[in-house]
């Protein structure tokens, strides 16, 4: 114990030293907690959110939760329809959608998966409420008045026996009661239950289950659920249709990211999406080889203008700084736009070479709608991207080593390549490593002047999030451009070490 | 340690005061979403001014619309949906409809009957195409062409089916870079009768017959995105024909005297008009119904044209189409709706396209990056 230093109030030092560390550590952390919480808030939990949304499949079994249930009885690579009670489960979910008005959302959900199930939601949902269940609603009331009677209903719904009885009769109304309150602000002991409470009722009477008062409806003709949602379509007895539903009914899919790769869930497991429909993995290589390209480009170009940047006096090296940072302020639109004047058939530099007389008239160069297009419009674009961090390194490689170089007999190219180069190249890291990020996530460009062979893979993103409104698919395919970039950025740290990245000084 | 606590009750209360802000709107204003432009202008002169005027209720403009499907979707997640009404392309409407994001309306309660007292129903006919959607006006998706690039003794083109006729008229065209108008368009001209073009490009054969014939004129193409670059491209000579909105011709040939001609035939009748987002609180939607009621009577409708070539979606609305605000010539040649522009007319199928659009727009940018 007498080996143990004590701080002047008597603790141990080592203590009294941690507790002094601790608290600075909190107040470290209280101070950056805003800015935390903020970044936390506004850009770890969209992403999160959005990154969910690929995986996340909810919307089926929410929306026909007793259809996806009854349906677990069905063989998926059968060639018949479910049966009539899928159909019954099918009837109370879907009169239920119709009045919370998701069913044309789970329709265009599905719709995804399957062309046509979107209207056919749509027709479903206005169809469902005119079927002839109203016979079975009639037979009970004209047998016993109590059945027309609100208060009634709620009283036997309430009771357990009853409900032990009749538990499908039961779970029909209570989903009817809670839409009632939701969404028309009824009371549901003043209201007389729908048809599909009745229906559920006939089909277990007829069951024979035991009923709160008993009334002999055997004689009332059934009613086929399956023939009256045949009536609105015949998909409805299409086995693709429930194919489709049962293997989206899982609360998590990996549908999107099969989509994303050009696959899909076919009846017996992952299949090949049909040639005419694959087009995601040719335009993820393609946004890899352009962004490559693209990537290579300014280093080529923008290795000697930060050369010349560095080793200028100073005067003029800002003066030309300002050339290379104005394009960097001038709209992005407007710059592509620009290179649009250029570039074009009947645009400057067609109409110089014609002049010149290097192109025939009738043979003018085709530099736009295509990949040249978006290469060259993108690499000015980024450019100062790859300059800035290339001028910032190079301002720091003393000049002196050149020149010590030289006078121990160096070639101006050994010079170069054995001692200035191998110095540059944190810069060239910072640049590509910049120039490449940016350009496989930019969409603008490439849609302006990349016609149909210069587009990426985020001109397709940006139309499943702002046109399809399939979110999901969106999500995946930016999920996998995320990975792969991480991939590749772990690449590179295997390969030239991170360490060796710098964007200054 | 105090200084922190400041720090962060201030950005806390900036946080809840700026939330506030947002939900807050202020009880004499509206936002109504369009797309900007020319556009805009027609509507803020047709409709907006006139009902401030009116009123007293400040509109403010937000040129939205091209995201607006998105953005409707990101608000109505967030449960802070801050536009009063949204315009929006017809397809769109229907999308909107059935997501939930835009509100159901009863079209005979909700907007005024014509004049001579033809409900509103029987007055938009068949115009209304959606629950959700009211029609404001009748567009065409139509083809222009350069006059002086015409083949010397041939006949100018009339219409969509020369654009597949590389032999007669050589040069370069430009399409939308989406199947809807195309599909049908390269079906018609391949010889299929109108009433048999959406029935057939429901099977494999339809769809693969329609891509063969868009494959002829393939490598000639330009494929847009925007409205604007057909004008563009129309005015730089880049192309001989190419498609677009019929306003937007409009412009290039009477505002800017370029020497363009238009095609009508077999011109693609689309629809633009309102939809109210839903989520609005009942003082919003009260103030948003009566704008409507008013910015879609048979007097209105009429007027946005004076503005721009669009028709409006009102049959009582086309006697009273005038004359161009400012440059005075008469309004009615340029309508889409105009007898000697409709002789052939393809009435877009929005239902149809509701079902088919992901599915062929997956095969058409798959044709497109072959």
């Amino acid at each position: 114990m007498s080996d143990k230093m004590m701080a002047a109030d008597g603790r141990p030092l080592k203590a009294s030293l941690n507790r002094a560390l601790r608290r600075q550590k909190l107040r470290a952390l209280a101070l950056i907690a805003p800015l935390l919480l903020f970044i936390v808030i506004t850009f770890v939990m969209p992403i999160a959110d959005m990154l969910f949304r690929s995986v996340e499949n909810e919307i089926v079994s929410e929306t026909l939760p007793r259809t996806t249930i009854a349906l677990q009885e069905w063989d998926e690579s059968s060639a018949t329809p479910p049966g009539e009670p899928v159909f019954a489960a099918l009837y109370t979910d879907m009169a239920l959608a119709t009045e919370y008005k998701t069913h044309t959302r789970l329709g265009s959900r599905l719709n995804y998966e399957m062309t046509g199930i979107s209207s056919l939601f749509r027709k479903s949902g206005r169809g469902v409420g005119k079927f002839d269940t109203d016979v079975y609603t009639k037979a009970f009331q004209d047998s016993n008045a109590a059945y027309a009677d609100p208060a009634q209903w709620a009283s036997w719904m309430a009771d357990e026996t009853v409900r032990g009885q009749l538990p499908m009769t039961a779970d029909a109304y209570d989903a009817w009661a809670a839409m009632l309150i939701s969404e028309e602000g009824d009371v549901p002991a003043e209201e007389t239950p729908w048809d599909f409470v009745f229906t559920a009722l006939y089909l277990e009477a007829s069951a024979g289950a035991t009923l709160p008062v008993d009334v002999d409806v055997s004689s009332v003709e059934p009613v086929s659920l399956m023939a009256q949602f045949e009536k609105i379509d015949e998909d409805w007895a299409d086995p693709e249709v429930w194919r489709t539903i049962k293997i989206y009914s899982p609360r998590y899919t990996n549908g999107y990211f099969l989509n994303s790769v050009d696959l899909m869930k076919g009846a017996d497991g992952i299949e090949e999406r049909p040639e005419n429909e694959q087009i995601y993995i040719t335009l993820f290589v393609r946004t890899m080889i352009m962004s490559l390209s693209i990537m290579g480009m300014c280093v080529l170009l923008g290795y000697p203008i930060a050369w010349i940047l560095a080793n200028l006096p100073s005067r003029t090296a800002n003066l030309l700084m300002i050339l290379v940072l104005l394009p960097f302020w001038t709209s992005l639109l407007v710059r592509t736009s620009a290179w649009k004047v250029l570039l074009q058939q009947e645009g400057v530099i067609n109409d110089i070479l014609v002049w010149i007389g290097l192109v025939a008239d009738d043979n003018r160069l085709q530099m736009i709608n295509n990949q040249t297009g978006t290469i060259i419009a993108m690499t000015h674009i980024l450019l100062p991207f790859m300059i800035l961090p290339l001028y910032s390194v190079m301002k720091t490689i003393p000049p002196s080593y050149l020149r010590a170089a030289k006078s121990l007999g160096a070639t101006d190219w050994t010079a170069f390549w054995r001692v200035y180069f191998p110095q540059s190249v944190p810069g060239i890291g910072a640049g590509c490593i910049l120039v490449f990020i940016l350009s496989i996530g930019y969409y603008i460009t490439p849609e302006l002047v990349g016609g149909t062979k210069g587009v990426f893979i985020s001109n397709r993103i940006a139309y499943h999030i702002s046109s399809s409104l399939n979110w999901g698919l969106a999500a995946a395919l930016g999920t996998i451009l995320l990975v792969i970039v991480m991939l590749l950025y772990w690449v590179y740290d295997k390969i030239v070490g991170i360490d060796n990245v710098k964007l200054g000084g | 340690m105090k200084t922190t606590m400041k720090l962060m009750a201030t950005s806390c209360l900036t946080l809840t005061a700026s939330m506030a802000f947002a939900d807050g709107h202020m009880a004499n204003e509206m936002t109504i979403v369009s797309w900007g432009g020319a556009y805009s202008a027609s509507q803020q002169n047709a409709y907006h001014a006139p009902y401030m005027e009116k009123t007293g209720i400040n509109i403010i403009n937000d040129e939205s619309s091209s995201e607006a499907v998105a953005k409707l979707r990101a608000m109505n997640e967030a449960g802070n949906v801050t536009w009063d009404l949204v315009d929006v392309e017809a397809a769109d409407a229907i999308r909107l409809c059935d997501e939930g994001l835009a509100v159901e309306i009863d079209a005979d309660e909700v907007l005024a009957a014509a004049p001579d007292g033809t409900s509103a129903t029987d007055d938009f006919g068949a115009s209304l195409i959606s629950d959700c959607f009211i029609p404001q006006i009748v567009f065409s998706t139509t083809f222009g062409y350069r006059t002086d690039m015409v083949p010397a003794g041939t006949e100018p083109p009339k219409g969509a089916c020369d654009v597949f006729d590389l032999a007669k008229y050589p040069g370069k065209r430009s399409l939308n870079r989406n199947p809807i108008a195309n599909m049908e368009w390269a079906l018609l001209c391949d010889g299929v009768a109108y009433a048999d073009v959406y029935d057939l490009l429901e099977t494999e054969e339809g769809q693969a017959r329609a891509f063969a014939k868009l494959d002829t004129i393939k490598d000639q193409t330009i494929w847009w995105t925007a409205g604007a670059e057909t004008p563009q491209l129309l005015a730089d000579g880049e192309i001989f024909m190419g498609s677009t909105y019929n306003g937007r011709l409009f412009s290039v040939i009477a505002e800017q005297g370029q020497p363009v001609g238009m095609a009508w035939d077999w011109q693609m009748f689309d629809l633009d008009g309102w939809v109210i987002p839903s989520g609005l609180s009942d003082d919003r939607m009260a103030r948003v119904l009566d704008y409507v009621n008013f910015a879609t009577d048979t007097q209105r409708l009429a007027d946005q044209a004076k503005y721009i070539s669009y028709g409006p979606a009102r049959a009582s609305s086309a006697p009273l189409v005038g004359d161009h605000a400012t440059l005075g010539i008469p309004m009615a040649p340029h309508m889409p709706t105009d007898p000697a522009n409709a002789e052939n007319t393809f009435y877009n199928n929005y239902t149809w396209w509701a079902d088919y659009r992901d599915d062929l727009d997956a095969k058409f940018q798959a044709w497109l990056s072959k």
